[in-house]
């Protein structure tokens, strides 16, 4: 029997400190959190960073490593701010020794990186030793080497390898959200396909149970399966509300690809035991000969500026888009013209909030509005550009008439200037896997005894 | 006809990833759901994305009363071209579907 704790969803979504204290004292083998995914977008993994606050997470895992300290097990983070990039790695063990000081306590600290030197994905790419995945988009060597942070996913064997070491924290960089969960379980020989299982319904924390904000759950490992138990006031879990939780972001409910196989839940059964637990059997492990990790990149691909405008005239706000596209027109044209920018060197597009921002041309719905705000943004190969652009459309976007014919108008400008830098475009560059014939090949572990 | 989420009890979108949208219809009661998986076809919900029917994954889950389908994402998260960054709009297109 394996007991993992599970503050919340994610480190810097907070958690309930009463139902952590209750997990604490049901002696747990282990604490486990996950740092982050894919899902804020492209720009963290680009860069490198957390999309949270370093003073809520200093806030949180101080918390944490309390909560550690008084259980006596390891605590474990994976993705690692956000993005689970070395660089963020590295930001998750500064936050961590700064509280090792502050709480004066000694610590074994073991560092997993799982950050990938684009040149070495570049030459396993030639070597025909990375397959793509479902909708993946084009990649070539060069793509690949102008990637700013290239992350492959570890498994419960690299999580495995980082626990042996006795370390009371693991600061991971990019895993599974599984493996942080799973990895204990497995090493002592729990049952595989509930291992996994258990690890997907406890991944997002309180959200497989009712009062999902909560955060704090417990999953019992055994020779069979698991129980799930949320650990707040007034959270419970049913098995209507642990299944449902195999559709949260999950492309198939059913079967859910790791490293090293995939997990199977089709003929998984779930069972209420008490008015808050329920407990799921029947989940399958089918292992693969073939060891993968999954492959995350993101590169940049320009600058972008953005500028908001408002319309209330009623006038034009009912001929918003015929003044939109009149305007994307002919400032496209000037921009071609006077910055010698080819058409397919930048965009420039208005965005309608309030009449079709959501969706384009694929709204079906259409009312008359109060008021529309227009978002321009515009990407360029560099910044000095893409603030140009929005220099040339400012005129536009304050003056535009929709005929020669009516008198200039003058709509709604925010905030001066109107537009505004947004930094670079970065773009996912990866839906790939990469063979490996050693899981440890392509990540990094680090040892270090502080205090 | 009746719209989609008058119907339902939830009409939920979301990223499966960076590349894959997942729509998740909570139908609450058997006969909803009955309703909807006779209903509703894999060929509508293409047309709402313009997307190639092929390309949809659709599964009926009786237990739980979902019908659910994934489908490559409209525009890559968070390429110059995508509109929402979590996915989670799409889930008002669908609902307001007549079935």
């Amino acid at each position: 029997m394996v007991k993992v704790l599970v503050p919340s969803g994610a480190l810097g979504l907070n958690y309930d400190q009463e139902a952590l204290t209750r997990g604490i004292a049901a002696g747990p083998d282990i604490i486990a959190i996950d740092g982050g995914s894919t899902d804020s977008g492209p720009s963290y993994l680009g860069r490198g960073v957390s999309k949270y606050a370093r003073s809520s997470t200093k806030i949180e895992w101080a918390g944490l490593m309390q909560a550690r300290a008084e259980a006596g097990v390891p605590l474990v983070i994976g993705t690692a701010g956000t993005c689970g990039a070395d660089s963020a790695v590295d930001w998750m063990l500064d936050i961590t020794r700064e509280i090792a000081a502050e709480q004066a306590r000694p610590l074994r600290i073991a560092v997993l990186r799982s950050g990938q030197d684009p040149e070495f994905i570049a030459s396993e790419w030639e070597a025909n030793r990375i397959t793509p995945l479902g909708n993946a988009p084009e990649i070539d060597a060069d793509l690949l080497r102008s990637c700013t942070n290239i992350v492959a996913l570890a498994g419960a064997e690299q999580i495995a390898a980082a626990l042996e070491t006795g370390a009371d924290i693991i600061i991971a960089g990019r895993t599974t959200d599984t493996a942080i969960l799973a990895a204990l379980p497995l090493m002592r020989g729990c049952h595989a396909g509930g291992a996994w299982h258990g690890a997907k319904i406890g991944e997002c924390g309180a959200l497989c149970a009712t009062n999902p904000q909560s955060g704090v759950i417990m999953i019992d490992f055994d020779d069979a399966g698991f129980t799930v138990t949320p650990l707040a006031d007034g959270a419970h879990a049913s098995p209507h509300t642990v299944s449902a939780h195999m559709l949260y972001e999950n492309s198939d409910p059913f079967i859910l690809y790791e490293p090293g196989g995939h997990l199977d839940v089709t003929d998984a059964e779930y069972t209420s035991i008490d008015a808050r637990s329920v407990r799921v059997t029947g989940s399958e492990w089918v292992p693969t000969d073939d060891y993968t990790v999954k492959l995350e990149g993101a590169r940049a691909v320009g600058y972008r500026s953005v500028a908001i405008a408002l319309l209330r005239d009623r006038h034009y706000v009912q001929n918003a888009p015929a003044w939109a596209d009149d305007i994307v027109a002919k400032c496209s044209a000037k921009v071609m013209e006077r910055m010698g920018l080819s058409a397919d060197a930048f965009t420039l597009e208005l965005r309608l909030i309030g009449h079709s921002a959501s969706f384009g041309k694929l709204e079906k719905r259409t009312a008359d509005p109060v008021e529309i705000g227009v978002v321009a943004i515009i990407t360029a190969p560099t910044e000095a550009q893409a603030g140009e652009i929005g220099k040339m459309l400012n005129p536009y976007l304050l003056h535009h008439p929709l005929t020669q014919e009516e008198e200039q108008p003058t709509f709604a400008f925010l905030f001066s200037p109107p537009e505004m830098a947004h930094g670079v475009v970065y773009e996912f560059a990866l839906n790939h896997v990469l063979h490996l014939d050693d899981p440890m090949r392509a990540f990094r572990l680090e040892v270090m005894d502080i205090g | 006809m009746a719209e989609l989420r008058s119907l339902v009890t939830k009409v939920r979108s979301k990223n499966a990833g960076p590349f894959w949208l997942t729509i998740d219809i909570f139908c609450g009661s058997a006969e909803s759901f009955a309703r909807v998986r006779d209903g509703l076809s894999v060929s509508q919900i293409a047309a709402v994305f313009e997307a190639d029917t092929q390309t949809v994954k659709r599964f009926d889950i009786e237990n739980l009363h979902v019908v659910k389908f994934s489908l490559p994402r409209p525009a890559v998260q968070g390429a110059v071209e995508d509109r929402d960054m979590h996915g989670a709009s799409w889930a008002a297109l669908i609902g307001e579907l007549d079935i």
